[in-house]
Parts: structure tokens; sequence; C-alpha cells
């Protein structure tokens, strides 16, 4: 079971206590109405799904429940770093 | 084989005889005897039959690697565990073990006509046969197969043991107590470190259990260990698995040993994260690979010092070694010095260190270098082998009754390897040893490549002179694979181990190959001429040796399986007679029967209570969540699909949740309180997704809106009062509250008390009665629910159940998500034009609903259908044709999404997903179910009350 570090609490973690939520940084347009069809499929379904290092979301559900971003690699399954939301792109 | 218990030696307690049978048979072993030495002690030499060609076998190792030896042990109703390995079955009084894989009798096995046959089932026999025809398999060649193949037999009963579980957390973890494992003990126990050390046997020492001349180093550094105070020892513990971030599981047998376990724990599950973990596990001998090696009698030469020097069990009167590696030699020296007699060693080696054969000689033994064993005679034990020179002259036949195989050691990299630590191969080991760590953890010892017994010569097969596609030289003992199946595999253009080991099940038996892999490797790698490193490996996964599913289940069972979520009103329920169903974890009554009722008759009679006279119902598990701040309102204006800001403090509006891709997600009424304070409801299941998604959004797209959510699904205990008589029995319970139609409208909330309990009182129902939803704090609950039960007895109260409320909904066309959507509904199929709120300029799942596929014609959508037979009723998922008459398989239009008899209408109702669905008004559709075609009209999804006229009273 991974030990995975929550920024917020500053601590690690099992995983159980945490939810994936997917690819990191796909924001959500401020203005959906003006995607063309192609735009909005690609915000809605188009994901990276890399070999190796993933910018992905998890949300510590069962502690502080605060969303933040990970990297981590797709094929050791290790964690590079977290951070948390808001934070540039690592 | 005619194994005997020698006069001396051993730790076994010779003081201390134990009673137990095989197979029916009494025996009598010592205290610290293992099933295998108690029985070859006696005598015994076959312990069970092979798995194909059902074949006798006897035991090959001493340990956790044995493949052959397998047993069942029966304690009783329940408590059969097949599978076992008799090495490491621990002999005590009132053991009752049996063979397996063998029908009528172990002497006398059917099944052994497969040996004769062997020529016909070659690798990728079941694959290449059985193959067609099709329809001949279910009934005739898998059960056949079923009955001839396979193990030891699954128990029947349930399980009665019980089984605990522990986390452990420490910084040093050591994985094996032989010399290597004990020496990193001792150095660590010196530290302020924590430390764990995990061993499979019942006793610390590993090898050093096999060499007399450690016994005093052992019980010295046992009691140093036992002494330390920052040191736990687990025996009689397997480390099975080897999980990220130095996560290890391991099983701890506690009483399967002790002939009465009482009321104990049967085994443990240790969770153990470990900062640094140390592998001790030593490393396997390897069998040698020609014709007959599978005579009971046969077995690794390291085995046999085992059963001499640890057990005091002598595996033959006359011994011979068959060796490539210099081990076997030390091996047989040893068993001469317990006084076992010794005939001959033979080594492929034509040349070996000069101090071997000085000792050979001491003892005076005959050697043959540069020999091999060609064949072995005796079916259920050896009496003979036959060796060759390795050029195939100079035949003759060598008298024994067993032959010990010393082809050299495989490091035990399995829980290495499960960590993803990499590997190295070493061609002088003929192995791989561990390499570069993923983990914090290191190997030491055998395990690491490292020893002291010698060296020797790497093979893949013995010479031999006879015709090589014709003998059976096993190389996997316990799913019978054979030289020449690994042979014929490479023939047929299989060129990678993982395909070869499916291909052939080389390795994929229980043991997974823990004396077979490397051996198989080497032939491969012989058959096509390439390095074995060229050939890949196959991956170590877990469990190292197989685990009872009690262990791992451990308290996750029966009521204990998953949490069972009660209302506060469930008891009384309960004492009620409700029946009850399960609902996202929660027990919810689903209908009250009466004495002589079924589930159709008590339905009816709820479903009439509710519209003539008054129903109660616990809505206590819909989902609630608060919604505070300044931008409250703004927020759940983005979350719906309607519009939310506009609505005034006391008012309730029903809210439709989209996910961004424009489906269909949660729905629920919910009420603003105040200009920053919502009470969402969503559905039962629902209610922690639908926090979650909005903490999503909260949280990483709009973290500039000042919103908090909390959930309050547990906090409330609701009870909905639904009928016409409903206001009039609420009145004089109500304090602080006009319940009048024009001070408390439809879709209205108010807050007050009742019975003099706080309460949010919501003016809304889900039936089309007039109806009220009472949320209380859920301690008063049941109070409240008694309360109100005495109160409406005038009225003819009735509780109704989650039946009735789903029957009352669809008359009144009410969907419910997840029953009549299913991820793929849009609010435009499922009739909801009137919930999207088309001014807003933007809400979750807005954009999507412009969609081509979305906007495009002939989606399917939700209609209600009156079957032309009044009195049937649809089944639920039954698909829909236009056309019965024509040709299977028919173009299937929709589908029945919910559908019930109503009391209230005295005819059966439906809703149902119709392609185009809200043209086809009129249309009669078919709906094929077992028997018969039943016909039905597509109309409105409202079958009561279409005007609301009940509702606004």
């Amino acid at each position: 079971m991974i030990l995975i570090h929550c920024p917020y609490c500053d601590e690690k973690r099992p995983e159980i206590e945490f939810s994936y939520g997917g690819e990191a940084h796909i924001a959500r347009p401020p203005d959906p109405s003006a995607q063309s069809d192609n735009e909005w499929e690609s915000y809605l379904f188009i994901r990276a799904n890399p070999r190796g290092r993933h910018n992905e979301r998890w949300r510590h559900i069962h502690g502080c429940g605060r969303f933040f971003n990970a990297v981590r690699d797709t094929v050791s399954d290790k964690f590079e770093t977290t951070y948390k939301a808001g934070e540039p792109r690592q | 084989m005619s194994g005997y218990r020698l006069a001396t030696g051993g730790r076994v307690d010779r003081t201390a005889p134990a009673q137990f049978s095989f197979d029916g048979q009494s025996y009598e072993g010592l205290a610290g005897d293992t099933l295998a030495s108690a029985l070859i002690a006696n005598g015994v030499a076959v312990f069970g039959r092979s798995f194909k060609y059902h074949r006798p076998r006897g035991v090959l190792g001493s340990g956790s690697e044995e493949p052959n030896a397998l047993v069942s042990v029966d304690r009783g109703p329940g408590r059969f565990t097949p599978n076992l390995r008799a090495t490491n079955v621990e002999v005590h009084d009132r053991l009752t073990a049996v063979s397996q894989n063998r029908w009528p009798s172990l002497k006398t096995d059917f099944g052994a006509i497969n040996d004769r046959l062997g020529m016909f089932l070659p690798a990728g026999f079941y694959n290449k046969t059985f193959m067609w025809p099709r329809s001949f398999w279910d009934k005739l060649y898998e059960p056949a197969i079923r009955r001839m193949a396979g193990l030891g037999e699954a128990p029947t009963e349930i399980d009665p043991d019980i089984y605990a579980a522990t986390y452990a957390h420490c910084d040093l973890l050591i994985i094996g107590a032989g010399p290597a494992g004990i020496d990193a003990a001792l150095e660590a126990a010196g530290t302020n470190k924590r430390i764990v050390l995990i061993d499979d046997q019942n006793e610390l020492g590993g090898g050093a259990l096999a060499d007399p001349s450690l016994f005093e180093w052992l019980e010295r550094s046992v009691k140093a260990l036992v002494d330390a105070p920052n040191l736990t020892i687990l025996t009689r513990t397997t480390a099975f698995g080897y999980y990220h971030d130095n996560f290890i599981g391991a099983v701890q047998r506690l009483t399967d040993h002790l002939p009465d376990g009482g009321n104990a724990a049967r085994e443990k599950l240790w969770r153990i994260r470990a900062g640094e973990v140390i592998l001790a596990q030593g490393a396997i001998e390897r069998p040698l690979v020609f014709e007959g090696n599978d005579t009971p009698g046969v077995m690794l030469a390291s085995a046999a010092r085992v059963f001499a020097n640890r057990y005091g069990v002598a595996v033959g009167r006359s011994v011979a070694l068959m060796a490539s590696h210099d081990s076997g030699w030390h091996d047989v020296f040893a068993l001469a010095k317990a006084g076992e007699g010794i005939t001959a060693i033979l080594d492929i080696r034509e040349a070996v260190d000069d101090v071997l054969l000085k000792q050979a000689a001491d003892i005076g033994v005959a050697v043959k270098l540069g020999h091999s064993v060609i064949g072995v005679s005796g079916r259920h034990g050896v009496k003979a082998i036959e060796i060759a020179r390795n050029d195939g002259t100079g035949k003759m036949l060598v008298s024994c009754d067993a032959l010990l195989m010393a082809g050299g050691w495989t490091p035990s990299v399995h829980l290495w390897s499960q960590s993803k630590g990499s590997l190295r191969w070493r061609d002088d080991l003929g192995a791989y040893v561990p390499d570069k760590p993923n983990e914090k953890v290191r190997c030491v010892g055998a395990c690491a490549g490292t020893w002291n017994f010698g060296s020797g010569l790497v093979i893949d097969e013995l010479p031999t002179p006879k015709d090589q596609a014709r003998i059976k030289a096993f190389v996997d003992f316990q799913n019978d694979v054979t030289a020449k199946d690994i042979r014929l595999a490479v023939r047929e253009g299989f060129r990678s181990i993982e395909h070869i080991k499916r291909y052939t099940t080389n390795g994929m038996a229980t043991d997974q190959g823990k004396t077979s892999n490397l051996n198989g490797l080497q032939i491969a790698s012989q058959a096509m001429a390439r390095p074995v490193t060229d050939i890949g490996l196959t991956t170590f996964r877990p469990p190292y040796t197989p685990q009872t599913f009690g262990a791992l289940a451990g308290h996750a069972k029966d009521a204990l399986f998953q949490p069972t979520r009660k209302t506060n009103i469930d008891g009384w329920a309960e004492e009620n007679g409700a029946v009850f169903e399960l609902v996202a974890q929660w027990r919810r009554a689903r209908y009250f029967p009466k004495a002589g009722e079924d589930m159709h008759a008590a339905v009816n009679r709820e479903c009439l209570a509710v519209r003539e006279r008054l129903g109660i119902f616990d809505a206590s598990t819909l989902g609630k969540i608060e919604v505070v701040g300044p931008d409250a309102a703004e927020f759940l204006n983005r979350m719906y699909t309607n519009p939310w800001k506009a609505l005034e403090p006391g008012r309730c509006r029903y809210g439709l949740l989209l996910k961004e891709d424009g489906f269909i997600t949660d729905d629920g009424v919910s009420a603003r309180l105040a200009p920053d304070r919502f009470h969402l409801t969503t559905t039962t299941g629902g209610a922690a997704r639908v926090l979650n998604m909005m903490e999503d959004y909260l949280q990483t797209e709009w973290p500039d809106l000042n919103v908090w959510l909390t959930s309050t699904t547990e906090q409330y205990a609701v009870i909905a009062l639904q009928g016409p008589n409903a206001r009039k029995l609420l009145q004089p319970l109500v304090q602080g509250i006009d319940l009048s139609a024009e001070a408390f409208p439809h879709m209205a909330i108010r807050e007050g008390t009742i019975c003099g309990i706080p309460t949010r009182l919501f003016r809304v129902s889900f039936t089309g009665e007039l109806g009220f939803e009472i949320n209380v704090p859920t301690a008063h609950g049941r109070a409240l629910w008694e309360r109100i039960m005495a109160e409406g007895a005038q009225f003819g109260i009735t509780p109704y159940g989650t039946e009735a409320m789903h029957v009352l909904r669809a008359e009144k066309g009410y969907i419910i998500v997840g029953q009549d959507t299913d991820g793929t509904v849009t609010p435009y199929d499922a009739g909801l034009d009137w919930a999207v709120g088309k001014k807003k300029p933007d809400f979750v799942g807005r954009r999507s609903l412009a969609r081509p596929d979305i906007v495009a014609s002939g989606r399917k959508q939700l209609v209600g259908l009156l079957t032309d037979d009044p009195n049937v009723v649809l089944e639920e998922g039954a698909q829909i044709v236009a056309d019965p008459n024509q040709p299977i398989p028919m173009k299937m239009i929709g589908h029945v999404t919910s559908s019930y008899w109503s009391a209230t209408l005295g005819r059966s109702i439906a809703l149902a997903f119709v392609a185009g669905g809200q043209g086809r008004m009129g249309e009669t559709l078919h709906i094929p179910m077992p028997g018969k075609t039943h016909t039905a009209k597509v109309g409105g999804m409202v079958f009561y009350d279409p005007e609301g006229t009940r509702l606004n009273v």
C-alpha cells in the first residue's frame, strides 16, 4: 500500500485515506458555451495517459478532505512529489 | 524408499510421542516432527498422486518449496484444508491427514492410465484437443477434466474458525531466521530500532537446524534475540507479499499445530510497515532433470540432510547421490555421520575437489565422476538406479532405496522481485541474484547468492543415451511438466518464457515454480540455443505460499463484511415486522407485512392507505448536505441545471445535477433556509458522490466562492407523512409553524418545533399526495415516530416501505436516478426539460447538452407504457421491439426501467426508455418476455392525478 504525502496535512498517510481524481491541470473553461465541439470534447474526454511521469489529482478524502496535485510515475507507481491545488505544474 | 527413525540425533522430542493418522491409518510421530518426517520415519514413501499423470509421488524437499507431498488436513466439519505441504504440517496428537488426487486409493489409482497415455498428452494438449466441437466443452470435456485433474478438494461447509488481523510498524523487518537473518537481528538488536523478525518455521534457525555443529551457536543466539526488548519474533509466520513502500503482508499460524486450538484465532494477518527490510530467505536447492526423477524416494540432497539432522529420520538404508554441485557431497557426508548408509556418489562433473574425494574415501563410498542417472526402477519407491557415463557408455544398475539430487541452488528472490528490485544473472550459479533495490531493502545470506556450499556445474538436463523425446524427465513436479514438453513448446514457436510457461504450465502450480523455474529456463535456453537472459524471467507474484481465504478475509465476513447503516427508527421497523432491503449500505424497511400477507398484498395495502388516508415513511437515509456561505446561492446556481439565485428563503426547489458530460447523476429537493444557507437533499445512494463532486468544483474550479459544505445525512431523522390527512395529524403537534395551505404551500420549508423538538419541516411529496417531511435531530427520530403513530391511529396511519414508495412515485412519473437513468440520460431524454434553466449562461453539464450526439434525433427517451392486458406487469429490464415478427436477432429500441402493479389504478404501469419515445405517443410496442410477447401503448409518464390537484390542498 502506497504512502502518500498530503501537502495540507504535511504527513505521509496510507493510500486508503485518499481517492484518485484523474489528470491534473485540466481547468474548466471559464465560458464553456464559447467552446467549439472539438474544444469541449478535448476538455471532457482527451487525456494524456502517459507512460511515466503523470500530473494527477488526489483527494485526502478520509483525512483533511482537500484536493491536491501529485506527480506519480505510472510505471513504478512511485510518487515524485505532491503539491497544493492552485500551485503551478511540477 | 525405506525410511526409518535414527537412533539418535535430531531436534525432535523423543519423550513426546504423537498419534496421528494418514489416509485412515494410525502412525506415531514425535513432537517436533512434520507430517513428512514422521511418515518417512514410518517407512511411508508415497504421499500423493501427481496432477496430470497420476504418478505416485513422495517427498522432494523439506519446507515450503515442496511440490509433491501435498495433503489435506481434516480438523472437523468446515475445517478441511487442502493442498498443504506435508513438509510444513506439524505433527500433533489426533492430526488427521489424507492424500489427494487419487481414486480409489493412493496405491491403486485409475487416473494413472494417463501415465501410459502420456505420449498423447503433450504440452498444450488441452488447448489443442478440446477446442472442438465447442458444444462438447461444457457437458463433456470440462467435467471430465475437472474430475481427473486438480489437487485437493475445496471444503463445502462454512469455515467456523476465527481469524485475527493486526497492523505493525517497525524500523527494521527481517524476513527469514536462518544464520544470515539471525546475524542481522543480533547486530540490530544492539541499536534502539524497533525490529520484527519473521520466520515460517516453528523455531528459529533455518538451515542451522540441519547442522548440529551450529546448534550451540543457535541456542545462544536465539536466547539473545528473545531477551532483546526491541525485537518481536514471529515464528510460524509466512511473509507472503511485498507491497509498495515497505508494506509487507504476513500470516501467522496460531493453532493448527495444536491438538486443540480451543477458541483462539486460527491465523493472524500481519500488515507490517517497515522502515527498512532485510530479506534473508535463503536459497532452494534445484532438482536434476532425468528420467524417473519423480519416483518416490528421489529427493533433494539438502532435504535428506534436514530429515536426518533436524528430525532424526533416515530417508533410506542405502542412499545414492546424483550431484552436479559440491553441496550434495557435504550432505551425504552429514548423512553418513548421522548413521545413514551411503551406497554411491555420482557426479556429472569429470573432476571435483580432492577434499571431497578424500572425504568420500574416508566413509568408504563408491564415487563415479562423469556419470549420470539415466533411469530409476521402482514405481512406488526407488529400488535401483540406472547409470551411464556422460557419453552414454558403461550402463549399469545400482541398487539403492533413495536417490538424492544436488543440482545447485536458486536464491529465493521472490519477495525481492515483488518489491520490484532488479535481478542480475550469474552464470556461475546458474541463477538470478538481487541487483538494484527499488525500496529500502537488502538481501543477506543465500538469497543474495552468497553461500559456502561450494561450486557446481549448471546444466539443463542430465545426458542420456535414451531417446529424449520418449522419456519423462520432470521439470515441474506439481504440474507434471517434463523437459520434452518445454522443448516441444520451443519447437512450436514459443520464444518468451512467459509464453512457454503458460503453454506448458511450467511453474504455474501452487508452488509457483520454486524448484522448476530455473531448470525450465535452462532447458528452453538450450533448445533455442540462446542465452538464458534472452528468454526473460517470469514474474514473481504474491503469495509466496498459498494462504487461506480466512486469514485474508479476517473479520470481514458475515455481519462484519460491510457496515450496515441503520436509522434511528430502524429498531421500530424491526419490532414491527419490516422486511428489509439494503440500499447503499443502509438497511431500509421494504414493506411491513401483516399476518398472512405476501409482499404484493402488503404493498397494495400500504399504497392505498397513502392515497386514501395517511402513510408514514422513514426517509432518514436521504442524503443531506448543508450549504452555507455568502456565495451559497451562486454555487448551487452553477452546480444545478435550474436557477437558484431567486429562490426565496422558506421555499424548496427540485434540483437536477448533471455531470460535465451532460448526463444526470443525481437529483433531490432542496430548501433555502436563509440567504446564505441551504438544506440540500440527494438520493440515498448518491450522498457521498454528490458531496465529493461539489467539493471538487468548490476547491479546484471556484476557490474564490465563499461556501462551506457539510454532510448532515446522519444528523437528521426524516419522517415522511403522506396522505390527505397529513396536515390534520400534524396540526396539533407543531408549534411555531402555520400549516395552512396559504401560509405553507407545497415546496416550502418552515422551522419550528414538533412535540417540543426543533424541526425543519418540509412540505414536499414523492407520492403525489399532500405531504410533509419532518427533519428532527437524529436522536429524536424514533420517539417522534412513535408519537405520530399513536396520534395517527385515528386516521388509520399506515407505515409503508421503499416498495410502496417506488409504486407511488411511479404512478406520478417521478424518476429514480439510477433506476430510470443509467449514466447516459440527459434531462431532455428523461422528460425533465422544465428543470433546465434555459436562460442560465452556465451550469455543470450545460455545454454538453449542445453536443451533436445529444441534440440528435432518435435518442432513447423516457415514456410511460400501459400494457394492453392490464394484468400483465412487465419485467424491469425487458427489451422493447417495434415489430415482433422480425427475424431474430430483433432490433431492440428500448427497455423497461420501472414496472409495478398499481393498486390505486387497478392495473399495471411501467416507465421505459424508447428510441424517439416522445414522438411515439399512442404507438403500440412489443415486449418479448419468457413465454409470451406482450403489447403496450406508449403514453405520458404521469399515470395518476396529472393536474397535481391532490398536492396543492
